[in-house]
Order: structure tokens, then C-alpha cells, then sequence
């Protein structure tokens, strides 16, 4: 397949069940080298979506294309080429690490000396080398997650597949996982879910934001993110008299609102909203230098995307 | 092919990584001990000049072994893979369904086969006990083992069915279990019964295992039997991979 072919292809997915939609027509491309987070609550076809492209599960109408490989019709060509973890990363808790991957490696089809070299080559990248005679069931959850990634890697797929890849686990442990996701970004495509906010902005280049089936939002994380922050105000706390510092700022072509509001002591709290989405900080850090006014915080509000979640949400929450 | 022995020394293996495994091997053995103790006492009242082999196989204890130890034996094959979702991993490997199916067949085949190694042993010490050498025919043994692998691949087939339709190891050991031993019933001497109408007799005595078990261990390969086992696996196993299959149903 040439190399240009985007790594998936989706066109109208739709996944009914009896009584539910789980996936409702979506559209979208994944191009390679990417790595791409599916965001959205609990039940919002997350998981679905990637069962359909792992061709685990078939689905009810529209199209699915793996490295141009339909993943209905050539499902064995598109398993070949995928490395897939499933939401809670199912392992063999009765074998030992090294065997469970070795078995694994055998399954995806790479013969008896491959599949060593590769076991003791991921073993090695996933930090497992010291624990490769250990029973995965006596492992903790953050080296059970690191057998799952290293079972994902073992036949060198050409895009990684990851459901839920930190649930469950201690921020210690969550910090190693997205580390090695981050790493394996650099030479495969990566499509992983969450719903956790903070992990696409961490570790993905894009973002797919899933509600009910539906695709809310498809964009670079860094955009998106910018895109929100855009009408961010302004929250300064000076110690001034309060007529003098409205006057200050009432004025400004550059400033659409201005709030004051009393704080403890001499200090006031001051809060901006900007025009055209400027950022005001220097400003009002050159207004109150040239007052001589004291100044002991001054932040511009940042939208995260879980404001960008809410905000874009709450309204369809409210539809149904 | 290497696939498939990958998988088949998996599910193996899996028996003797758990207690399943040795409880089984436990739970035969135990039984074997008693129908030892059945068969020496019989022996004792009265002199028998049949093979030893054919007093077996009418102990309970036969088919206690037979008709518990399956549906434990399968349960697990497919229901513990859906429970723990490792069937959701192994079914997006490049691996076909059938060598799913064949390999979870032969593996608990196999551990069926290894469970009945006992026997041996109770035969060997039946020989020593009563000193008499001819009742212990080479061949008789033989074909003995034959009927016992054949009804044991029939009922791992149609646990491996039982164990593919349900998330459950209980619910896939009760109802391979029920429908072990209806089978197993529905041949178990039809035409005394007086139940059963009676065009039906001939039908369900072809399907009477103990009438199958009577011949092999006489030393008799009746191809109608063998047929009849390898052909109600086959069915068994067939219907398994439908159930495989239909996940990608649409």
C-alpha cells in the first residue's frame, strides 16, 4: 500500500444496537505519524469506534479502511497491521510475562526466532526486563499496562490502537504509561481514548471529541485549546483606590469590560475582558507600574479542554 | 499451523497453570480409585471371563468420570476468555476463527486424554491384584481407550459449544452438563424404559453409548460408532465456530 494512503479512513460509521446507537455516522481521517486522542465521556462510542477499527466488531452501515485495508472485508490483513490494547487491557494473569508476549507474537504471526528477538527488543523498551519471569497476575497495574503496550508492539504494527490506556492506575504509574505512548508516538500512528482531558493535551498532536456517537470537535489539541482561550479574561489584584483604577481601564479600545471588586485589605480585585481575544497582561502590568501601584497576581485564564468539553456539551446535554 | 500449536499449548498449559487442572486430574483419580475398589469386589463374587475392561465401563464411576470432568473440563474454554476480555485480544490477532475453535477442541481434548492416564494404572494394579494376565488383551485396551477418547471429543466439542454461547464458566459447565447427560440418556437402555414410542428405539439405540462403550471394550471397532462420534463432533464443532463467527454478523 503506498505510503500516502491516510492510516484510517472512516466514512459514516454507524454501530447500532437493539434500542441504542453507539456510533451515528461519523466521518473522519488519520493520517500516519499521528497520534490522536478519541475524548468523551462514558458511553460515547469511544471504544465502539475502536473495536470497528480493530474489525472486532462489524459495523451496522458505513466504511472503515485501515492502511487501505476495508476492515470488514480484509480483516486479516488490517489485525496484521494493528496493534490493538482493549479497554482494561485483558492479559493471561496465570502466565509469565516473556511467555505470555512470546505466545502473543507467535499468534500475530512472526515465527519462532522473530518472535524472540522482538519479545526481548520490547521488553527491554517497555521497562519489563526485570520482571520478565514474573506472573502477570503478581505484576503491579502499571507493569500489567506496560505488558498490554509491549503486547501491542511485538509485531512492529504500523498503528498502535490503545482503549483507555491509564485507567486505573497511580499518577506515578499514569506518568511512565504516557511517557511510553508519547515515545511510540515518534515512529508509529497512535489512536488512543480517554476521558480524561489532560491526557490528549498531553500526549496527542489531535483531538476527536465524541458525545452520544457523534464527533463535537476534530482539531489540533494545540487549536482547540487556543481557540477557546481566546475571549480568556483578565484578573489582576492591586492595591489602589478603586475610582482611580476604573478610570485606568474603563477607556482602553482594547478592553470590552472592566470589573472592580473589593479583597482583603488595600486590594482590589480587577477583571478584564478583552476585545478581539488580545491579551491584556502586559498591559495592566504597564498601567499599574506607571501608577506605582502594588500588584501581587495577575493571570489570564486559560480554557483547558475539559472547559472546552463542558462548554461544548452542556448544550447538547440540554437538546436531550 | 505453528499458530495453532501456539494456541493449542496455550489452552493446555492453561489447565496446569490453574487449580482447574489438578482438581480435574484430582477428581478422576479419586473416582478411578473407587471403581478399582467396584471392580475388585465384583471380581471377588463372582468369577468373570470376560475382559476387565467391559466390567469398567458398567461401573457408575466410568461415567461419572465421563459426564462431570467434561463439562469442568470446558467451561472455561471460551466464557473465562469472554469474562476477562483475552478473547477480545486473541480475536484481533490474524488468527482464523476455526484454529480458535480446533485449538480450544484439542487442547481440552488433551487434557481430557491426560485425565484418563490413571486407568492405565488401575488396570496395572487390577493385573497384579487377581494374577490374571489374559484378562488384560493389548488390543481390548486399546480399543478401549479408542471408545473413550471418542466420547470424550464428543462431549469437549459440545462443551466448547456450551462454553462459546455464554460469558459464565458455571452457566457453560450446566449446560453442557444437561446436555451431556440428556444425551447420554437418551441411549441409556431405550428399549426398557417404556417410554420411548417405538420407532424411536432403533434411532436412539444408535445413539446409546452404553451400547457403543460394550462394544469397544469387547475389542470391537464398529465403524457405525465411529462414525456416529465423529460426526456429532464435527456437528458440535461446526456450530461452536458459527457461534465464533457471528460477531462479525451484522
Amino acid at each position: 500500500m503506498a505510503q500516502s494512503t491516510p492510516m484510517i479512513e472512516v466514512e459514516n460509521l454507524t454501530k447500532r444496537y437493539p434500542g441504542r446507537t453507539a456510533v451515528d455516522g461519523i466521518s473522519f481521517q488519520i493520517g500516519r505519524g499521528e497520534v490522536v486522542g478519541f475524548l468523551g465521556p462514558n458511553g460515547a462510542g469511544k471504544s465502539t469506534t475502536l473495536r470497528i477499527l480493530s474489525s472486532f466488531l462489524p459495523a451496522t452501515s458505513g466504511t472503515a479502511r485501515v492502511a487501505g485495508y476495508d476492515v470488514f472485508k480484509e480483516p486479516d490483513e488490517v489485525r496484521r497491521r494493528i496493534g490493538y490494547m482493549p479497554e482494561n487491557n485483558p492479559l493471561h494473569l496465570d502466565m509469565r510475562v516473556r511467555e505470555y508476549l512470546k505466545f502473543r507474537a507467535r499468534l500475530k504471526g512472526l515465527g519462532w526466532r522473530r518472535s524472540r528477538e522482538r519479545v526481548d527488543s520490547v521488553l527491554q523498551q517497555c521497562g519489563l526486563t526485570d520482571v520478565s519471569g514474573r506472573i502477570i497476575g503478581q505484576l503491579s497495574k502499571g507493569y500489567r499496562q506496560r505488558v498490554g503496550l509491549a503486547d501491542a508492539l511485538v509485531h512492529e504494527p504500523d498503528l498502535i490502537i490503545l482503549d483507555e490506556p491509564t485507567i486505573g492506575l497511580d499518577p506515578h504509574q499514569i506518568r511512565s504509561v504516557r511517557a511510553l505512548v508519547k515515545e511510540l508516538g515518534r515512529n508509529h500512528t497512535v489512536v488512543l481514548s480517554t476521558h480524561i482531558l489532560n491526557e490528549v493535551e498531553l500526549t496527542c498532536s489531535r483531538v476527536l471529541i465524541l458525545h452520544r456517537g457523534r464527533i463535537l470537535a476534530a482539531d489540533r489539541t494545540e487549536d482547540l485549546t487556543q481557540r477557546m482561550s481566546l475571549n480568556g479574561q483578565v484578573v489582576a489584584e492591586v492595591e489602589a483606590p478603586a475610582a482611580q483604577l476604573l478610570e485606568a481601564f474603563r477607556d482602553l479600545p482594547e478592553v470590552e469590560r472592566v470589573e472592580v471588586e473589593p479583597l482583603d485589605g488595600n486590594f482590589l480585585r480587577l477583571s478584564l475582558v478583552p476585545r478581539n481575544g488580545v491579551d491584556l497582561r502586559p498591559l495592566v502590568f504597564a498601567e499599574v507600574r506607571d501608577h506605582g501601584w502594588p500588584l501581587r497576581e495577575l493571570t489570564r485564564s486559560r480554557h483547558s479542554l475539559e472547559d472546552i468539553f463542558i462548554h461544548m456539551t452542556r448544550g447538547k446535554v440540554r437538546e436531550d | 499451523m505453528s499458530v495453532f500449536l501456539a494456541l493449542t499449548r496455550r489452552e493446555l498449559g492453561a489447565y496446569f497453570n490453574s487449580l482447574t487442572g489438578y482438581v480435574v486430574i484430582a477428581a478422576v483419580l479419586l473416582l478411578s480409585g473407587f471403581s478399582l475398589v467396584d471392580l475388585i469386589e465384583r471380581i471377588r463374587q463372582m468369577p468373570y471371563d470376560a475382559p476387565v475392561t467391559e466390567l469398567f465401563y458398567q461401573t457408575t464411576y466410568f461415567w461419572l468420570i465421563i459426564l462431570l470432568s467434561a463439562p469442568v473440563i470446558t467451561m472455561r474454554s471460551f466464557a473465562a476468555e469472554k469474562a476477562s476480555g483475552t478473547y477480545e485480544a486473541l480475536m484481533t490477532t490474524p488468527v482464523g476463527d476455526w484454529q480458535v475453535v480446533l485449538a480450544k477442541f484439542a487442547g481440552a481434548l488433551g487434557f481430557y486424554l491426560l485425565t484418563w492416564l490413571p486407568f492405565v494404572g488401575v488396570l496395572f494394579a487390577l493385573r497384579q491384584i487377581t494374577g490374571e494376565a489374559a484378562l488384560f488383551e493389548p488390543v481390548i485396551v486399546a480399543v478401549t481407550f479408542l471408545g473413550i477418547a471418542l466420547i470424550g471429543s464428543l462431549f469437549m466439542a459440545l462443551g466448547c459449544f456450551a462454553s462459546s454461547l455464554t460469558r459464565s464458566d458455571i452457566v457453560a459447565a450446566m449446560v453442557s452438563f444437561l446436555f451431556g447427560i440428556g444425551l447420554w440418556m437418551l441411549g441409556y437402555r431405550p428399549d426398557v424404559s417404556g417410554m420411548v414410542p417405538a420407532w424411536a428405539v432403533p434411532l436412539l439405540e444408535h445413539m446409546s453409548m452404553t451400547r457403543h462403550m460394550e462394544d469397544f471394550s469387547r475389542g470391537l471397532v464398529v465403524g457405525r460408532h465411529v462414525v456416529f462420534y465423529v460426526s456429532a463432533t464435527a456437528l458440535f464443532l461446526f456450530l461452536t465456530h458459527r457461534v465464533v463467527q457471528s460477531r462479525r454478523w451484522k
